[in-house]
């Protein structure tokens, strides 16, 4: 199995000084190791620091110490210490990430929210729309709502555009924090098909799955944040 | 977004008094083609002077600035004679005011306002610039009915997308923005946002946006300065100063945004 991720000796304190200088210790020396065609769920209670590790790994967080190695075009790059130029440049090719936060410009329809990805490697604007037009229609978007801003749309429209973005390209690696936290069943259901597909493809995943069936059928290993993987 | 090996600007130890008064001090950055960096502090913490202090407007007293250009290759601002910088000013960098009053002719018409640029660079065909004045209008969406009008007669979002053309007509590729968004409604703001983000894209065009506003940081830069007493407290990449910001005073901007 080949390595796409290597986290390193990962340890993350917040300090928040308008609150005193209260320091928040959250994670502490943690080693992850992710292959390709691997799906890793991290467990552990609530507020034990899951997400805060997917972010990590996405270089939304620094942390204190460590490193993350990522095989990105080729080469292995530590996103700790590099230029944004470089992290953002391993976003558009080599991670994918799916927050539960949908942020986009208000005006911007749905449609071209999910094929920019695609443009933005290169992919003429027509041939983006049409691959985003078939992502939308196997998740269940009506069409009516595809020229429209899904700043508008209820959560689970807003989860689901949010997974198109991160599902329209075979990234390599995709973080996943609860992508199907405000589906309903039958949406659950497509969006599990789409990440197993995914896995097929060989794409390495690490997520947050709080919905123990998901997790049960998504998922290669689990990974406890604050237990295993310490040294 | 064309990945490059090597930036389009660099600035190392850029300082500016005023007499014993610091108006920027040891600004060091990088700036690759295609990105947008975001420059974010309270008011007189010299936002404004570093802008203006990068095009030569006003000369640093001290500090480098390395910019690579494409004409001549990379050259150092401060070994550039004035008309030399001028002449880079004119041609490969492009400045937007806050006040677009102030960056357009107002006394000339919309289509001139945009034409005289191509003219200044030596453009003598009435043709080719009328087309390019109506491709320009086009795609800053002004109707270009408007083309004869002044600009007297536009909205604040229409003089603001008017002052862009004007600027974008030359085809540069460094555009330094102060407050482009600041004045403007809510909604018009939205519509000036995912304009500039298509052009940044469509042309690889980099920016330096001056701003206070938090929201549009997060939606248009890739890369953010932290300012506060003229000098940088915090730098980097942009959702990760905004979601994990280090220093107490960035920290104290973030958790000032009101959440809507």
């Amino acid at each position: 199995m080949e390595t796409r991720l290597q986290a390193e000796d990962i340890q993350k304190t917040f300090i928040l000084y308008l609150q005193g200088g209260k320091k928040l210790n959250v994670l502490k020396r943690v080693y992850l190791t992710l292959g390709a065609g691997e799906c890793v769920a991290l467990t552990g209670p609530s507020g034990i620091g899951k997400s805060t590790f997917l972010r990590v790994l996405y270089a939304n967080y620094k942390p204190d110490s460590g490193r993350v190695l990522v095989f990105h075009r080729g080469q292995w790059i530590n996103t700790v210490e590099a230029d944004p130029y470089h992290i953002l440049d391993v976003r558009r090719y080599t991670i994918g990430y799916v927050s539960q936060f949908l942020r986009v410009i208000p005006r911007v329809p749905a449609l071209d929210i999910v094929a920019e990805p695609l443009q933005r490697l290169g992919l003429s604007p027509d041939e983006s729309r049409l691959q985003a037009q078939d992502l939308l229609r196997r998740l269940n978007i009506p069409e009516s709502l595809w020229e429209v801003s899904p700043t508008t749309f209820s959560g689970g429209e807003q989860q689901r555009i949010n997974l198109a973005r991160s599902l329209i390209y075979p990234y390599s690696i995709l973080l996943l924090d609860e992508p199907t936290a405000s589906l309903d069943e039958k949406n659950r259901a497509v969006v599990i098909q789409l990440i197993r597909e995914a896995v097929a493809r060989g794409t390495a995943i690490v997520g947050v799955f709080h919905d123990r069936e998901v997790r049960e059928t998504l998922a290669t290993r689990e990974f406890d944040v604050s237990t295993e993987g310490t040294e | 977004m064309i990945f490059s090996k090597e930036p389009l600007l660099k600035v190392m130890g850029m300082t500016k008094y005023f007499g014993d008064r610091v108006g920027c001090r040891d600004i060091s950055f990088e700036l690759w083609p295609g990105e947008v960096l975001g420059i974010v502090g309270e008011s007189g913490s010299g936002k404004t002077t570093l802008l203006n202090t990068l095009s030569y407007h006003l000369e640093p007293t001290r500090g480098i600035i390395l910019y690579w250009s494409e004409q001549q290759g990379l050259v150092d601002l401060g070994q550039l004679s004035e008309s030399q910088i001028r002449y880079l000013m004119r041609t490969e960098w492009g400045m937007v005011r806050q006040n677009p009053r102030e960056g357009l002719r107002m006394r000339v018409s919309a289509g001139a306002n945009i034409g005289e640029r191509l003219m200044a660079l030596g453009v003598r065909h009435y043709g080719r610039i009328r087309k390019e004045v109506q491709k320009w209008l086009e795609r800053v969406e002004i109707d270009t009915d408007r083309a004869n009008d002044l600009p007297e007669t536009f909205s604040g979002g229409m003089l603001q997308r008017l002052q862009i053309a004007r600027n974008l007509v030359t085809q540069p590729r460094l555009v330094l923005m102060d407050e482009p968004t600041g004045g403007l409604d809510v909604s018009v703001q939205a519509r000036l946002l995912d304009l500039l983000r298509a052009l940044v894209a469509e042309f690889n065009l980099s920016l330096i946006v001056v701003t206070h506003d938090l929201a549009v940081v997060r939606l248009l830069t890739h890369r953010l300065l932290v300012m506060r007493h003229g000098e940088i407290v915090e730098s980097g990449l942009t959702d990760q100063l905004l979601d994990d910001p280090h220093h107490p005073y960035t920290q104290l901007l973030v958790s000032s945004v009101i959440q809507v």
